[in-house]
């Protein structure tokens, strides 16, 4: 029984440790080492011919430089910054769009409902990559936007939306709308609608017993949506470097230059591991957030 | 002595009375604002008429509830009871008709701005706030100053006896606890009219028991206006001043529990109600009374109508508590037929015999277990004779 219930337990672990675990070890070491013209670009490399002194001949080439050199150039905080600051505002709108149309699908018909979540879902079935491409085929000066915005005549000029930050912003906006709208869909469809009855019987507006009982019996859902939005968004590469023009500092940009187009990865190891640890602080109070909503059904 | 306090009293003798026995005619000073003409109604419904698409629910419906009464509505599910509480709280409005509160019409109201408060069946209490702040909920609305908001709650939680768990949050104490921090929240704000759907069906019956006779004091003591819509026609006769039985959106009858139990008005009320047995016959009238044959090769049953019937088809509705079982044949009694016993339902303080005549009609007869069982005096298969009085039944015509 105890033996049955330990190797349930491993199996996770184990591919959390196959997963995450030893490449983050390995990204780490990279980090502690120095660029070097070789293959792979760094050194000390492991000699495991020499034996027991050879890896601590490794060990004793290990320093923090590269963290230090992050802290010196201005660049990688303003990055790390602008990130944090792109993503909250991004998970902040994802909200605003999110919350009225989770409240729109919990109020719809039954019969809607599943059409209605089918519909937030679609998107997905398209790859992620040729969706961020078609909104340049959007966003750009001849874009569709432009275009329409023209011919109904709110503008004589066409717009400058693509290579911005504005850009960025309707990308992250809408390629994590979903992960927002699902966990507040699911805590309002939950929600008995006698509580909004009773608010009112003791003299609550529509408007107050939205803010009183609506709000704060879907916090748990908020919150679980505003991380799932937050966490990718912070390290999002993709968008950025399609959407965004060479003002838009991301982080995850950042790590692949430095990579790709500097082939320093010992920087960028260190970019990587001070962008987990960043991460590490909503990831956990996500997995509370989390556990208490369990707790809370039981 | 308050006028309210007579509403349990005159509960309490109905189910104590002895069998057989009429309601004694009440003390002067009793409670029955309904009888006085001059007393002015808290409600008045005004051939209301409620639709949901081609559904009628209420079906022009007049009414009026008198201040500190309990009155229940009383019916089948779909019978339209729950909307008639719904439109008094204000989540429905009338198709048709009016609604009055205190003389004034209030279907332009809405919920919010209503001195009606209304105790849901799910009880509807906020899972994230406690206690205290679920009682607090409708002074805070009221902007009351402080500290006679937290006068008010105190109030309300000794009053249903839960100061203990003030600070627990909803999920954290039982369907009876949650039950009374419902009713305690209804109450905070001192309606003029407390709404109460179904309140008890959640409670196991030992508890039902209990909290009705508590419900009775509490409306007592808060001489608020009670209206209680219920399924469960014990409740609504342990509790209530007058009941109304509704069927298909109409009232069919409003009386007090005695009058409800002793002369229905029609053999639907009557079989609602309790249990009964209903004859079907043809009535010729003799003076006073009316001779029911019923059955070939039977007697007559002679009833006394409480209004004249015409000669004709008619139902004649007897409680089986009213019918006397014996073994020889009564003198004593008008009415007396002879079966033999079919079933027998032993209920421990009492026992259902079901008794068929020989034309197959199996009448039901109740007699008080005075001995024990294995010493009851009739078993399946005995002859037996069944009698009544002349007055124990309700003639009514089809």
């Amino acid at each position: 029984m105890n033996l049955r219930r330990t190797s349930l337990i491993a199996v996770p672990y184990f591919w959390l440790g196959c997963l995450f675990l030893i490449p983050f070890l390995i990204v780490f070491k990279i980090s502690l080492s120095d660029a070097a013209l070789s293959i792979p670009p760094y050194t000390p490399k492991l000699e495991l011919s020499e034996g027991w002194a050879g890896v601590r001949d490794m060990f004793s080439q290990f320093d923090f430089e590269n963290f230090e050199f992050l802290a010196t150039d201005d660049l990688y905080w303003k990055s790390y910054l602008s990130s944090v600051q792109i993503a909250l505002i991004s998970t902040f709108m994802c909200l605003l769009v999110g919350f009225p149309m989770a409240y729109g699908m919990a109020r719809a018909p039954q019969v809607w409902q599943p059409t209605l979540m089918l519909m937030v879902i679609l998107p997905f079935w398209t790859s992620f990559l040729i969706r961020v491409y078609s909104l340049i085929g959007i966003l750009s000066q001849e874009g569709m936007l432009n275009q329409f915005l023209t011919w109904i005549g709110v503008i004589s000029e066409p717009l400058t939306i693509l290579n911005t930050n504005i850009a960025v912003y309707i990308g992250i906006v809408y390629t994590y709308l979903p992960f927002m709208i699902l966990p507040i869909y699911a805590t309002l469809i939950k929600l008995d609608g006698s509580l909004l009855e009773a608010a009112e019987d003791l003299g609550c507006s529509r408007t107050e017993a939205f803010w009183r009982i609506t709000v704060p019996l879907s916090k748990a859902g908020i919150i679980a949506g505003c991380f799932l939005v937050f966490i990718p968004a912070l390290g999002e590469f993709v968008i950025p470097s399609l959407l965004g023009g060479s003002e838009t500092l991301m982080i995850g940009k950042v790590l692949y230059e430095e990579f790709f187009s500097n082939r320093d990865w010992p920087v960028a190891s260190a970019v990587a591991v001070i962008l987990l640890l960043i991460l590490i602080v909503p990831i956990v109070l996500y997995q509370r957030n989390e556990q208490r909503l369990i707790e809370a059904e039981q | 002595m308050r006028p309210g306090q007579f509403i349990g009293r005159g509960v309490f003798f109905v189910h104590h009375c002895p069998v057989g026995e009429k309601a004694k005619p009440m003390p002067q000073n009793v409670f029955a604002p309904w009888t006085d003409p001059q007393a002015k109604p808290l409600i008045r419904f005004e051939n209301v008429t409620k639709r949901f698409g081609d559904f009628t629910a209420v079906d022009d419906l007049s009414v009026d509830i008198y201040e500190r009464e309990f009155f229940a509505l009383l019916g089948p599910s779909g019978c339209g009871k729950t909307t008639m509480m719904r439109m008094l709280a204000g989540f429905e409005t009338p198709t048709s008709g009016t609604i009055m509160l205190d003389g004034k019409d209030i279907s332009p109201v809405p919920p919010n701005k209503r001195s009606v408060n209304m105790m849901f069946q799910s009880y509807a209490l906020f899972p994230h706030l406690t206690v205290y702040d679920n009682i607090a909920f409708g002074l805070k609305r009221d902007k009351l100053p402080a500290e006679q908001i937290d006068a008010r709650v105190k109030e309300m939680l000794r009053l249903v006896q839960i100061e203990r768990f003030a600070q627990r949050k909803p999920d954290q104490i039982s369907g009876g606890q949650r039950q009374r921090v419902a009713l305690a929240r209804s109450l905070a704000k001192a309606p003029k009219l407390l709404l109460l759907d179904e309140p008890l069906s959640a409670l196991d019956k030992k508890l039902r028991q209990d909290t009705q006779f508590e419900l009775m004091d509490i409306q007592e003591k808060t001489g608020t206006t009670f209206v209680i819509v219920t399924h469960d026609q014990e409740e609504a006769m342990t509790v209530a001043s007058r009941v109304a039985v509704m069927n298909f959106g109409k009232l069919i009858q409003v009386d007090t529990p005695t009058q409800i139990y002793e002369a229905p008005n029609s053999a639907y009320v009557a079989d609602f109600i309790g249990d009964v047995n209903i004859i079907e016959g043809n009535a010729t009238v003799d003076g006073e009374r009316v001779l029911i044959s019923w059955a070939e090769g039977q007697p007559d049953i002679i009833g006394t109508p409480a209004q004249p019937v015409a000669p004709g088809r008619v139902s004649f509705v007897i409680r089986p508590e009213k019918i006397a079982i014996s073994s020889e044949k009564p003198t004593d009694r008008r009415n007396a037929v002879h079966g033999k016993v079919l079933d027998i339902a032993y209920l421990g303080n009492m026992s259902t015999y079901h008794v068929e005549m020989p034309d197959g009609t199996v009448i039901k007869a109740t007699a008080a277990n005075q001995r024990r069982r294995d010493s009851l005096p009739y078993t399946w298969e005995d002859p037996v004779w069944l009698s009544w009085t002349d007055t124990a039944g309700v003639v009514l015509a089809e």
